[in-house]
């Protein structure tokens, strides 16, 4: 196995987590969006904000490490896919600007319409940044990013119907995961009223994702038939895992275990993720160029991926500490903000 | 000693549109300038809070302790949003300077990666040490805020590092336009940077002390003079006090490092046109048809800062063609604000200090509290201009003597569009952050993003 390809891999790794973790933060400033009055929806933003608190920071330098491993692992992909598709980059950034400064001010502001302002600012980029970063990865997959600096079509590469879908699913996709882990975080404060309202949410999601993923097929068939092919050849493994788990997704929510949904709804996205570099892997910008024009040296890929390693030996227990550091202090009800 | 000029120059065909590269480095320079302010403080900040935690541990002194909570909380706020602008950077390398990083994006990966894992570091400590303050042991909590205070020093380390190759793009052989032979670490470790990463972190916890100070100075100033106040002015002016004096020294190794690898911007930044000895210090003026006028002019001062003798030659503008110089004026006063504030700021370090021996206490003076008020914004204009330096002196050059600013822009049009969102969407930012640093400095302050509610 050559350097390059472990870093493909790794960087993959780390979109995948940034679109659970991400994502699921993401999902969770949509369904505040949806909470209803101010004085009604209060409850379930408590237990949304609860949920984001301590962690959407570390779960927000996943989206880092990916830009950073592209940038310096496959440098001419990052530069023509920044300068092609800078518009909906560009919205996304803002958004998430939108996103972390107006959770963190909600939370310390006091007035009402101050916490009414910040948290329509808050929900609203947690909806555009997962659409616009959905449009980029559609505008990828179609093969409308050439190499080059803007050589493609500013506007064209993310305003067709791949692009599109690839916006739509992951605001989906997000809403979803959040609804799906907000059950669980519901049961664990003790609050069963509250776990049936993102109960009946993850499930309607979860059936408004399914039709999407189907319509999807019929527009990737005729605007990507390419990425079409290589998902329903040697990709089609991972797209069946990911249908098989979105059901037992939804036979589990309807059971109510919580925590097994927890697994398999991660599961049925992390597939559709991989999903997608098989279908297309050389490539990386389809139709003509593959990983290995456009990789690093590998003396540079040896030492990123050095870097990772010994990152992961002092990250990844830092964050089971992080979160059994917050799964030990439940939520609070009725205690004043 | 100019290893970097002797290299090829690398000219591409055709520049890029004016309005978009004007647009396309005022966006870099405001989001850039935002951040660093931030960065400054998520730097320095954590070291005051865990000194003044401990101390408070230790002897059980309640007013060390509640300065210590209120400080978290402004850390908190900050770190939220330094988290976001910083985020915007790494996507501006590649919205705006496209052609930096398709080239050079693996040249000077490194240090970005290593950032990387210490901002991991910081996100996830910061949210243990503000989640959990009292639901962990006095000792564990104080533990659990180092590794927060180590990441933010390493990471203001591999950024500057990055920043440093620009100015001396080391660790690759240039081929038709491609790179090879890249070797990551030497790129990292460039001559350039020891001096600059010494010279910001040591920025870094003085724009952190002073600003932290200036905010109790103004309590000082309407005559709030409890020993809550009065701690929560000398502990971080204290700090910041000890460094100026380092920090004047360092800014001597900076400039006389630039003298040997950098001399245009060396030249540019005390607008000195003609080669030779006897070059002499000038402080303000304005550059016009190619020579510094209306400037005080302190005879030889610059031969003997650069090499102790007068004899010392100092390199001018007239060893680089015209199209290479940067802009003079902007160069030369941005340097002047930089060491002028750094000279107030060690006068009021040694008043403060003089005040002390004498007396045991904090000056009464508005003489002295006006300016101590002031000390914060004076650092961080200091920390801006010094910036302006670095970044403007380097020009046209954003890779030095390899890769002009021009070639490395997003060819795409209309990039002033970003421009105004980003100055419409800063604005905003700005305004809600000092909002809520206010709300954090009132008697009874309101929970910090990280924070439990009911802490």
């Amino acid at each position: 196995m050559e350097a390059a390809q472990v870093l493909l891999g790794v960087m993959w790794v780390g979109l995948t987590l940034y679109a659970l973790l991400g994502g699921a933060d993401f999902g969770g400033g949509l369904w505040d969006l949806l909470a209803g009055g101010s004085r009604a929806g209060m409850p379930q933003r408590r237990l949304i904000e609860h949920s984001l608190g301590p962690v959407w920071e570390a779960n927000h330098v996943w989206l880092i490490f990916v830009l950073v491993v592209l940038w310096t692992g496959f440098p001419p992909v990052f530069a023509a896919v920044m300068s092609t598709l800078y518009i909906p980059l560009t919205l996304a950034a803002f958004g998430i600007i939108g996103r972390g400064a107006a959770f963190a001010f909600r939370k310390s502001s006091t007035e009402l319409w101050q916490q009414r302002l910040f948290g329509a600012a808050f929900a609203l980029s947690s909806v555009l940044t997962p659409f616009f970063l959905g449009t980029v990865a559609g505008a990828v997959a179609s093969g409308r990013v050439p190499p080059g600096l803007a050589r493609g079509r500013l506007v064209g590469a993310w305003v067709n119907p791949t692009s599109m879908l690839g916006g739509v699913l992951a605001v989906a996709v997000c809403a979803y995961l959040a609804a799906v882990f907000l059950c669980d975080d519901a049961v664990r404060s003790r609050l069963p009223g509250m776990a049936e309202v993102f109960r009946r949410r993850a499930l309607a999601v979860a059936a408004v994702t399914g039709v999407v993923a189907l319509g999807g097929i019929g527009v990737l068939h005729a605007d990507a038939p390419r990425l079409f092919t290589g998902l329903t050849h040697r990709a089609l493994p991972l797209v069946l895992a990911s249908a098989v788990l979105g059901v037992a997704s939804i036979a589990l929510l309807w059971l109510r275990r919580y925590l097994l949904v927890r697994g398999t709804a991660a599961l049925a996205v992390a597939a559709v993720l991989w999903g997608w570099p098989v279908a297309q892997y050389p490539l990386m910008l389809p139709p003509a160029v593959s990983f290995r024009q456009v990789a690093a040296e590998p003396a540079v890929i040896t030492a990123v991926l050095v870097v990772a390693g010994a990152g992961a030996l002092l990250v990844l227990p830092s964050i089971a500490w992080l979160l059994a550091v917050q799964h030990r202090l439940p939520f609070e009800r009725g205690s004043p903000g | 000693m100019r290893p970097a000029l002797a290299a090829p120059l690398i000219v591409a065909a055709g520049p890029a549109g004016g309005a978009d590269l004007a647009a396309a480095r005022t966006q870099m320079a405001l989001s850039l300038g935002w951040h660093i302010i931030v960065a400054c403080l998520g730097v320095g900040m954590p070291a005051l809070l865990l000194f003044t935690e401990w101390r408070g541990l230790r002897r059980g002194d309640d007013d060390y302790l509640r300065l210590a909570r209120r400080w978290a909380k402004a850390v908190a706020v900050l770190f939220a949003v330094g988290a976001v602008s910083g985020t915007i950077l790494s996507f501006e390398m590649g919205l705006l300077w496209p052609g930096l990083m398709g080239v050079y994006g693996q040249v000077i990966g490194l240090p970005f990666a290593l950032e990387g894992i210490a901002f991991f570091l910081e996100a996830i400590f910061i949210g243990i040490y503000l989640y959990a303050w009292d639901r962990l042991s006095p000792r564990a909590h104080l533990l659990s805020g180092v590794p927060v205070m180590v990441a933010g020093v390493a990471s203001a380390f591999f950024i500057v590092s990055a920043n440093a190759w620009m100015n001396q793009p080391r660790g690759f052989l240039l081929q038709g336009g491609r790179v090879t032979h890249v070797s990551p670490w030497a790129a990292m470790f460039n001559p350039a940077t020891p001096p600059q990463t010494i010279h910001m972190i040591v920025a870094a916890f003085m724009v952190s002390g002073f600003a932290t100070a200036s905010v109790y100075a103004v309590a000082l100033l309407r005559g709030r003079r409890d020993r809550y106040h009065r701690l929560g002015f000398l502990v971080p002016f204290t700090v910041a006090g000890a460094l100026a004096p380092v920090q004047i020294l360092v800014g001597d190794y900076a400039a006389r490092f630039l003298a040997g690898y950098q001399p245009t911007k060396l030249a540019a930044m005390e607008g000195v046109t003609r080669t030779g000895p006897h070059a002499p210090l000038s402080v303000g003026g304005i550059f016009v048809d190619g020579r510094l006028r209306y400037a005080l002019e302190i005879p030889n001062g610059l031969s003997l800062l650069v090499g102790y003798s007068p004899d010392t030659v100092v390199q001018g503008l007239d060893r680089t063609p015209p199209a290479d110089r940067p802009p003079v004026t902007p160069v030369h006063l941005c340097f002047d604000t930089m060491v002028g504030i750094g000279v107030l700021l060690v006068l009021l370090a040694a008043w403060l200090a003089f005040g002390w021996w004498r007396r045991r206490e904090i000056p009464r003076s508005r003489l002295f509290l006006w300016p101590a008020a002031a000390s914060g914004v004076l650092a961080v204009v200091a920390v801006e201009a010094g910036w302006v330096v670095t970044e403007l002196g380097r020009q046209p050059w954003v890779v030095y003597v390899r890769l002009r600013t021009a070639d490395a822009v997003n060819p795409a049009p209309n990039l002033w569009a970003g421009l105004l969102l980003l100055v419409a969407v800063y604005t905003v930012l700005t305004v809600s952050t000092v909002y809520v640093l206010r709300l954090m400095v009132r008697a009874r302050p309101v929970a910090a993003p990280q924070e439990r509610e009911t802490a």
